[in-house]
């Protein structure tokens, strides 16, 4: 059986008095792909940040690794892509290269000179997401793929065993995309990092994962990926949803 | 001019405060909290008055003013979590609401030397003070340089790599309440926070890396203070509004040589 690595247990959580998520349970495997899907506003960011310990719930528990939440502090183990992150404008003054050697030495009060073996360890991890040839450009004039690449890159850095993601795939065309879920599937099988994948597009993503979650009206639902949750998805979505399936 | 010890003493504090308002500067441009200078210099003119119409040394009363109101905005920025930069609204009316009450309840003359600045009453007392804090703020920003470089792109992600964000948010806070408080002699409330701005609004026009970004911020904001002081003595003009049009300039020369390009 494989380990449980994520796990969410009756979890509640409210902004003031909007209740967003009500009794959430679930839990995510070693190796998983996993895809959150959901309307817009059914609280699937919300959820991802619950699980990293960026948001704490209202009741209920979280635990990573077998961890309470609030007890977890080996990041390294963990890498989150936010959604912030892609917002880099034009103008923001960082070479890919920075951006990926942030993540190096974040604990501690004095700053260390990053030696040659982080180096290398930068020039691998750009390598793996096919980036190395742009590690002097300005982050803000890559595409919105090639960012999210740069992202991954970075948190490669720390050998996570698991890569949160909010929605990274927003406003990337479709190429891209093909591209950003072979290197997913790469990372995912080559070196065993689980990923948890928040994402709008319904079709593309479960026809990728082998685990996806749809939130609705603060509940969650786990779908059988190989039936078909055509009609299932109308009932949350509503039935002028055209929902379109690569797969099922 | 250099035989003029009010000169000598004016070229150490600008060069000093001409290092730390643009390195201070730069992180609020990019994390998008310029307008904090100009908040927390009105603040500064609140703290001025107090100290004048109490017989405490000003620059005292406004760092200490200063730091309150950037512990402030720091605390109302999380309960305004949506609405930012209201905590600066708030905090700037407070500011100019004070200080204006402060300033009719005593002797408070001397204030017009703080809102534009005033070489000739640079006392060796505050260029040791200047001097002082002036290392501290720089030595820290080197230190926590990583730090600040992962919260300014992405404040979540450096969170979750274990960095301690909240703490050095208020620090930083703190810094800057410091900073302001310290130029406003040179420089003069009202233009501070252009100095903390118009070097890095240059800057970012031709840099291309995180490192380049600060070091042509400080490089321009020191040129702009030589110049400006240099002008401002041979052509007798006010030294804050020359070294702040100095800087103007060469954000405008910038601008156009990137237009040609």
């Amino acid at each position: 059986m494989k380990k449980k690595i994520v796990e969410v247990k009756n979890v509640s959580f409210s902004y003031g008095d909007n209740k967003v998520l009500e009794n959430v349970s679930l839990y995510i495997e070693e190796g998983d792909f996993v895809g959150i899907i959901g309307p817009n506003g059914s609280a699937k960011s919300t959820l991802l940040k619950l699980m990293v310990g960026l948001l704490k719930p209202d009741s209920g528990n979280i635990y990573l690794f077998n961890k309470p939440i609030n007890e977890f502090k080996n990041y390294n183990k963990i890498g989150y892509i936010s959604q912030n992150a892609r917002e880099f404008n034009k103008m923001f003054p960082a070479t890919v290269e920075e951006v990926v050697a942030a993540n190096i030495y974040t604990k501690g009060i004095l700053p260390k000179r990053i030696k040659r073996e982080e180096r290398e360890k930068i020039d691998e991890a750009l390598n793996i997401v096919d980036m190395d040839k742009y590690k002097e450009r300005k982050i803000g004039n890559l595409s919105g793929g090639q960012k999210q690449r740069v992202f991954i890159a970075r948190a490669l850095i720390n050998n996570p065993r698991i890569l949160f993601m909010d929605e990274p795939l927003v406003g990337v065309d479709i190429e891209s995309q093909n591209k950003f879920y072979s290197l997913l599937n790469k990372i995912n099988e080559e070196f065993n990092i689980t990923l948890i994948m928040v994402s709008h597009d319904i079709g593309v993503i479960s026809n990728k994962v082998n685990k996806l979650f749809c939130l609705s009206n603060g509940k969650v639902y786990k779908h059988d990926l190989n039936k078909d949750m055509k009609i299932n998805l109308k009932d949350i979505y509503g039935e002028n949803m055209n929902i379109l399936f690569h797969r099922h | 001019m250099l035989e003029y010890e009010f000169m000598r003493r004016s070229f150490v504090m600008g060069i000093i405060i001409a290092m730390i308002a643009p390195t201070v500067g730069y992180f609020l441009v990019l994390r998008r909290q310029s307008i904090i200078g100009d908040t927390l210099s009105h603040v500064a003119l609140a703290g001025v008055a107090l100290g004048m119409i109490t017989n405490v040394y000003p620059l005292y009363t406004a760092i200490l003013f200063t730091i309150i109101a950037a512990v402030g905005i720091e605390y109302l920025r999380e309960k305004y979590e949506n609405y930012a930069e209201l905590s600066l609204s708030i905090v700037l009316s407070a500011g100019v609401g004070l200080a204006s009450v402060l300033t009719s309840l005593g002797n408070t003359q001397g204030i017009l030397s703080y809102l534009f600045g005033s070489l000739s009453l640079v006392s060796n007392k505050e260029i040791i003070l200047v001097t002082a804090l002036g290392i501290i703020i720089l030595a820290t920003i080197l230190i926590l340089y990583k730090k600040l470089f992962y919260m300014t792109f992405d404040e979540e992600s450096a969170y979750l790599s274990g960095i301690p964000v909240k703490a050095i948010n208020l620090y930083f806070s703190i810094l800057v309440a410091v900073t302001i408080a310290i130029s406003m002699r040179i420089v003069g409330i009202l233009l501070i926070s252009s100095l903390m701005i118009l070097p890095v609004a240059a800057s970012l026009i031709i840099a291309n890396s995180f490192k380049k970004g600060l070091l042509y911020s400080i490089v321009f904001g020191v040129i702009s203070v030589i110049v400006g002081l240099i002008l401002s003595y041979y052509l007798n003009l006010a030294s804050g509004g020359t070294i702040v049009l100095t800087s103007l300039i060469l954000l405008i020369i910038t601008i156009i040589k990137d237009i040609k390009k």
